[in-house]
């Protein structure tokens, strides 16, 4: 009796989730790293503010300084330094 | 010649009134006591510098002068066990719950395990997180004892203190105002890809995860909820399962 009280709760409630999740992620858009497109000093880190490597570049637009942007974006960000890049690039020298 | 061992010199290091090391000479054989408290004040200030990094928002809390001085107390107490000091300070809050002079500050040792929660999910392994179709798969007779493998990464946090609130003010995440509803929060903690992310958990929804968290299936956590709070939601409980990334796999 208990079981089956569970086993339906759980079958109607990740029902209702799963339509939920459907509506969030559709909003939710994902993010890539894009190298040298940010102004000096704000480059992003994982861990957010707090943590080393945020806000810790030196120049802007530093090759190997990334930050987060909208997923298939990075590409097209055109700096007075070049394309935004997905790849790694030298450090400044 | 004398000999300098490990033990004496880690010894004098952390001791600001132990003499230099017997044996330790500068270039012209003589004992430099300056020269050695240089290199002393330069380890304890770097154990210092990286439980700051570790805890900004505790160290807001209390001022920056307050905390290196209790920083200072730490570092005295508890030399690093490892030389990598991502790890260092990992029972910081264990010690700020012992601190005399932070004892009105109740909710201090529950921020700071919030921040250590955040800097052991952005060190721990990467993961992929389940994807929410593999559950919708199962059929909805086995869904009860459907077990899952939690995230690396994943840390669930109880508190009576409003600590996500608390941490979200002190890490530049909220306006500071004050608290008009002191009531405790429960928090999840998890990075599923590039981010640290915290949750706050609803009512019974810390039982829910920690039973998840140990292993026992979907039905138990339920349960376990249910019998801590009669306003569980489990839809809005699943929903967060899913979407956060907690866990990365099923288990049947």
């Amino acid at each position: 009796m208990k079981n089956s009280v569970i086993t339906l709760a759980l079958a109607g409630s990740l029902a209702s989730a799963l339509a939920t999740l459907a509506v969030t992620s559709a909003q939710a858009q994902e993010k890539e790293k894009c190298y040298g497109v940010a102004l000096k000093g704000q480059n992003d880190c994982a861990a957010g503010p707090g943590t080393t490597c945020a806000g810790t570049s030196k120049i802007d637009y530093q090759k190997n300084a990334w930050k987060l942007v909208p997923a298939g974006s990075c590409m097209t960000m055109k700096t007075p330094k070049g394309m935004g890049s997905l790849k790694q690039g030298p450090a400044p020298t | 010649m004398a000999i300098i061992t490990q033990a004496s010199f880690a010894t004098a290091l952390r001791d600001e009134t132990a003499p230099v090391p017997h044996g330790l000479a500068a270039w012209n054989g003589e004992p430099s006591p300056r020269r050695f408290a240089v290199y002393r004040n330069n380890v304890a200030a770097s154990l210092r510098q990286a439980l700051a990094e570790r805890y900004p928002a505790t160290e807001r809390i209390v001022g920056a002068e307050f905390f290196a001085a209790m920083a200072g107390v730490y570092v005295a107490k508890h030399p690093p066990r490892s030389p990598v000091l991502l790890s260092y300070g990992t029972d910081f809050a264990e010690f700020l719950a012992g601190f005399e002079p932070v004892q009105e500050l109740a909710y201090l040792p529950d921020v700071a395990r919030l921040e250590a929660a955040r800097g052991n999910a952005y060190h721990a392994a990467d993961a992929a997180p389940l994807a929410a179709a593999l559950l919708a798969e199962i059929d909805a007779r086995y869904l009860e004892e459907a077990m899952l493998l939690p995230h690396p990464s994943l840390c669930v946090l109880r508190s009576p203190h409003p600590v996500v609130t608390i941490w979200e003010m002190n890490a530049g995440r909220a306006d500071a105002q004050p608290i008009m509803e002191w009531r405790g929060e429960d928090v999840l903690v998890v990075r599923p890809r590039m981010t640290v992310e915290v949750h706050r958990l609803g009512a019974g929804g810390a039982a829910f995860f920690t039973t998840l968290v140990q292993g026992r299936p979907l039905g138990d956590a339920a349960c376990a909820a249910t019998a801590e709070a009669d306003d569980f939601d489990l839809t809005a409980h699943l929903a967060l399962m899913l979407a956060s990334g907690a866990f990365t796999a099923i288990r049947l």
